[in-house]
């Protein structure tokens, strides 16, 4: 076993070697540039694109067509909704999305405000999800656009993404999934599932980084997007740029290999939370689990160890990788929004930490993680003053902790 | 975040760990901060005559809000309390090294230390009056 353990696997992934041998030969002897019509080089480039975009379609039950290759998410979230924007502003100038999302789409909606747009942020339930009602409830005649996130990043909570899609269908209002967490970790049908544009990142599913794709419906309804960035045209006109080939064609094998493997990554990450939530919580006491254990990515769990705080449980566990919140907010001071949007108190979102697990993560592993886990979280109660109150009996929310600042 | 050698120090060794009596006479106790802005420190002192014989912490927060406590306690231990009043947070951010988002642990723990003698002085003035 070698240390540290990595369980980040929200934050990102290893390349599969698979992944790697499948790319490798693009940086060197296949170089061309997929766009150059005139030789060989150019030919073969463009050949394992379209393959590529064929493995990403695959996966999520879309056409290759449908496929506009990106940077990741961050930009494919950009792209749909500023790109929506644009194209629609003049159909409607209001947008819904909810208080869990990433902070790419709460920051893209921040930017949307700026530019005339209003924004409904809908408050999840205390397990992070946001239900159809809340979506119907919102949807006004100028609403132009619904973005929720699919599986969510801090906790892990599914949202009813089939039936808010059905919603959107029938309201005659574009939908758009931040699939980033969910693509490759559960099934995902984007004509089933009533997905108008879907996110997705080589990185979260065992492919390189710098590269993830946006699906854009053609057909009922045909989506348009306004293009984020301008130049030679490629991808359909939607995003100009010369192709990351050899990026793009790990992440059509990431794609393609997560298809394939998709069940076997599920029970084999599932399991292996089961037994780490079972010893942690059977040996800790004041252990929650946070988000909906009913609805839930397979690979993920955020706990939270009340009475220590998040920072200081992770510098006892040096051998672990481990985040609290999300890597984008945990150089923050703040307690993760999405928590605190589910109605966890700021004292117990101090104290919570996510785990994830992945492909090669072992056993052996999870039992090392949930004994140093276990090990810190008492050394740390013994040296916490709330731990001692509550062991004295005093109720820690009766006291007036106003001299803290 | 990189932690300075003394602060891991004293966050795997912490000094003077627990709680001393609080119903005494002689022992001050001053809790600073709290939960929901992720540090709650607890630091108590033991005073005979004017010289604090003991003192112990118990600190919840991150490893560099228990590091300024854990060395608190350590400065103080020996002092006069008059001594110990004259610490300022700007010592323990020298001694530790920390970085300036963590520089509000240091203040809490110079306001634990004056917390813990304030309540001594609030005590043996109520003995005083007895």
């Amino acid at each position: 076993m070698q240390l540290p353990i990595y369980l980040d696997y929200q934050a990102t992934t290893p390349v599969d070697p698979r992944v790697l041998d499948e790319m490798l030969p693009y940086f060197t002897e296949k170089f061309g540039n997929a766009a150059s019509r005139s030789h060989s080089f150019g030919w073969s480039g463009e050949e394992a694109v379209e393959k590529a975009r064929k493995q990403i379609a695959a996966l999520i039950g879309a056409s290759p067509k449908e496929i506009v290759i990106t940077s990741g998410s961050t930009e494919g979230i950009n792209l749909a909704m500023k790109g929506t924007a644009e194209m629609y502003g003049s159909k409607g100038k209001h947008i819904i999305t909810s208080l869990v999302e990433h902070k790419a789409v709460l920051d893209t909606a921040k930017h949307l405000e700026k530019e005339g747009f209003e924004v409904t942020y809908l408050s999840p339930d205390k397990k992070g999800r946001i239900s159809v009602d809340q979506v119907r409830d919102a949807i006004r005649d100028d609403t132009i656009l619904v973005a929720l996130i699919w599986g969510n990043n801090e906790i892990g909570t599914l949202n009813p993404i089939r039936e808010i899609g059905a919603l959107c269908h029938e309201k005659n209002v574009l939908f758009f999934t931040d699939g980033t967490q969910a693509a490759g970790k559960i099934p995902v049908d984007a004509i089933a599932d009533n997905v108008d544009m879907l996110c997705l990142s080589g990185h979260k599913l065992y492919g390189p980084k710098g590269v993830g794709a946006l699906y854009v419906r053609r057909r009922n309804p045909r989506v348009r997007l306004v293009a984020q960035m301008d130049g030679g045209g490629h991808e359909r006109g939607m995003r100009s740029g010369t192709l990351n080939v050899p990026g793009i064609v790990g992440l059509g094998a990431a794609c393609e290999i997560a298809m394939n493997e998709l069940e076997k990554d599920a029970q084999h990450t599932s399991a292996l939370r089961k037994r780490f939530e079972d010893k942690v919580t059977g040996a800790l006491d004041h252990v929650h689990i946070n988000g909906d254990v009913e609805h839930r990515l397979p690979n993920c769990t955020n706990i939270s160890f009340n009475y220590v705080e998040g920072e200081s449980l992770i510098m006892g566990v040096k051998d672990l990788a481990v985040s609290s919140g999300s890597a984008c907010t945990s150089a923050s001071l703040e307690p993760s929004h999405v928590l605190r949007a589910c109605g966890v108190g700021d004292e117990l979102a101090h104290s919570s930490i996510r785990f994830g697990f992945g492909r090669h993560t072992t056993e052996e592993e999870v039992d090392f993680a949930a004994d140093q886990m276990i090990t810190a979280v008492k050394r740390l109660r013994e040296l916490s003053p709330l731990y001692e109150m509550v062991q004295e009996g005093i109720d820690i929310s009766s006291i007036d902790w106003s001299g803290g600042h | 975040m990189a932690y300075s050698d003394k602060v891991l120090d004293h966050y795997n060794n912490p000094r003077n760990v627990g709680s001393l009596d609080k119903k005494s006479n002689s022992v001050g106790t001053g809790v600073v901060g709290a939960p929901e802005c992720g540090d709650v420190m607890k630091l108590q002192i033991e005073v005979e005559g004017d010289r604090i014989v003991d003192a112990k912490f118990k600190t919840f927060g991150c490893g560099s809000a228990i590091a300024s406590s854990s060395l608190a306690t350590e400065w103080i231990k020996g002092k006069t309390v008059d001594e110990a009043l004259q610490i300022k947070n700007t010592q323990i951010v020298e001694e530790l090294s920390l970085p300036p988002v963590k520089i509000h642990c240091s203040v809490l723990a110079e306001d634990a230390i004056k917390s813990a003698i304030a309540d001594y002085k609030a005590k043996s003035a109520g003995k005083q009056e007895d």
